[in-house]
């Protein structure tokens, strides 16, 4: 299983103990924020909404893409990637 | 968003004038004034909450004559005026008889805000972040921008004394590039398009807690600015609301915020209630709202932007999802027009009317064609367009269409030969 870097934005900090960037396992993007929910708890539901998609103002990028143009959740997240979780109310 | 460090902490002395709080527009969670933008239940996008009490037409009437004169329906403090800025807004409503006839309509507008200080109406909101930016303890005015928010907040800074830090692509126009340089701030260009720009300029602001990044970090106070367009259309129109308006479509904030003015209004009892109808234009080459509109989708799908209207090339715009909305509930619609309807906009308004629109002008001006042909926009009903920067920053995209008439040497029999008599 590969480990990954994710830059948490200022918002979700309160998670993970003020951490701006922390490691997570997983092959895909959907399975690290399963670990990131395993460690630490509650986050996984301010990335995901009910449906367990993720939430239309938060884009989150692998490496340099919007996995938005990738596949989404399945999008494959090789050991080192750089994840990044960003709001989406910006810009213009 | 998140929490500031105690230094930089929300002060009880800070003064936003009407504005009382933050509130969801998603999800309706409401939260104190301060340095946050997006929800931290869901992420969605924070809108000001007011308090207006009584605000009269003497009272706007009797203000400065620029967008001050509104400064008690905007998030800023009474004496905002007085403390050195732009001093953007009451920008010239022209009335367009012979671009209307062109194209058929009998009674058109343009709202011309190339007229601002850095000729786009980016001064609007640039002018309302940094009166906020400075009431909440920012030290540096910073922005991710396509071109015309860089020369904004760029030329805000330097008026205001402060540091800027601007970030653009670096693919940009030249001349947006100089006139942001020429300003002296931290300018930036990055390789990559502006949705990168923006994403990186959103990481930024996450580490830099003291930059006041106008559209990320301060967003809710920077793009109720767009909402003077809104209120200066109504009083130059001697306070009444247009039947039809056709508003260019980049983040989508422009749009939203002009619909949300004309709410205001009514509410105010300032204008008549009456419906309008609000369209939104966009560049084929960068068209997700347009796309999602005419198929009938509630959440409009990103898309990489390729495009000569740089300045609308944001391939995933923040407000697209609310364009939607406002475009619906008024009965309007959202269209696009290929590059070369984009160079053939800017020509007709220029020819019709002696305005230079930049290619958000130009793309306005191709869809508002478009909507009449295509019977959408009533064509007796009173429009408004807004050309919202000027062709000078954008050169490029007529350089290669446009050309003197003839070159002759300096005599009379030259100028008989030439046939141009």
């Amino acid at each position: 299983m590969s480990t990954v870097s994710v830059r948490i934005p200022t918002i979700l900090r309160t998670y993970t103990g003020g951490e701006a960037e922390v490691k997570a396992e997983g092959d895909t993007l959907r399975a690290v924020v399963a670990d990131l929910e395993a460690n630490y708890s509650g986050i996984s539901a301010r990335i995901l909404d009910d449906n367990g998609k993720i939430r239309r103002f938060v884009n989150v990028y692998v490496g340099d893409e919007d996995v938005r143009f990738a596949d989404g959740l399945d999008t494959p997240t090789p050991a080192g990637t750089q994840v990044s979780i960003i709001p989406a109310v910006a810009g213009g | 968003m998140g929490e500031r460090p105690r230094s930089m902490a929300f002060s009880p002395a800070t003064n936003l004038g009407p504005a009382t709080g933050l509130s969801c527009r998603e999800c309706g969670h409401v939260r104190e004034l301060g340095p946050f933008y997006a929800c931290e239940e869901c992420f969605g996008p924070l809108e000001i909450s007011y308090d207006f009490g009584a605000i009269t037409r003497a009272d706007i009437e009797a203000g400065p004559r620029n967008i001050w004169r509104y400064r008690g329906l905007l998030p800023v403090p009474e004496n905002v005026a007085e403390t050195p800025n732009t001093e953007p807004g009451l920008t010239r409503l022209v009335r367009a008889d012979q671009l209307a006839e062109e194209l058929g309509l009998q009674r058109l507008w343009v709202k011309d805000d190339s007229g601002n200080p850095t000729h786009s109406f980016k001064d609007r909101v640039v002018a309302v972040a940094l009166a906020a930016a400075r009431e909440l303890g920012f030290k540096v005015l910073a922005c991710p921008s396509t071109g015309n928010l860089a020369n904004a907040v760029a030329a805000a800074a330097a008026r205001a004394g402060i540091r800027s830090a601007v970030f653009v692509p670096s693919n940009l126009e030249s001349q947006k590039i100089i006139t942001t340089a020429v300003y002296g701030g931290t300018f930036v260009t990055v390789d990559g398009n502006y949705d990168d720009v923006n994403r990186l300029a959103s990481e930024i602001a996450g580490e830099q807690e003291d930059w006041a990044f106008v559209n990320v970090n301060v967003r809710p106070y920077y793009a109720e600015g767009s909402k003077t367009l809104g209120y200066e259309i109504a009083e130059q129109l001697g306070w009444r609301l247009p039947d039809q308006i056709v508003v260019p479509v980049a983040s989508g904030s422009q749009l939203t915020k002009i619909d949300k003015a004309f709410q205001e209004l009514i509410k105010l009892g300032l204008v008549e209630d009456k419906p309008y109808k609000v369209y939104g234009a966009q560049a084929a080459g960068c068209d997700p709202v347009a796309t999602a509109f005419k198929n009938g989708w509630d959440v409009f799908r990103p898309v990489k932007p390729d495009t000569i209207a740089k300045s609308l090339a944001i391939g995933n715009p923040a407000d697209g999802t609310y364009v939607l909305d406002v475009v619906r509930r008024t009965g309007g619609a959202v269209e696009d027009v290929t590059d070369e309807q984009v160079v053939e906009g800017i020509r007709l308004l220029a020819r019709t009317e002696g305005i230079f629109g930049e290619t958000a002008g130009g793309v306005t001006v191709g869809v508002l064609r478009k909507l009449v042909e295509s019977g959408r926009l009533d064509p007796g009903a009173e429009t408004v367009i807004i050309n919202s920067g000027d062709g000078l920053k954008t050169l490029d995209a007529v350089a290669p269409v446009v050309a003197p008439t003839a070159n002759i040497a300096p005599s009379l029999e030259a100028f008989r030969a030439a046939g141009i008599a």
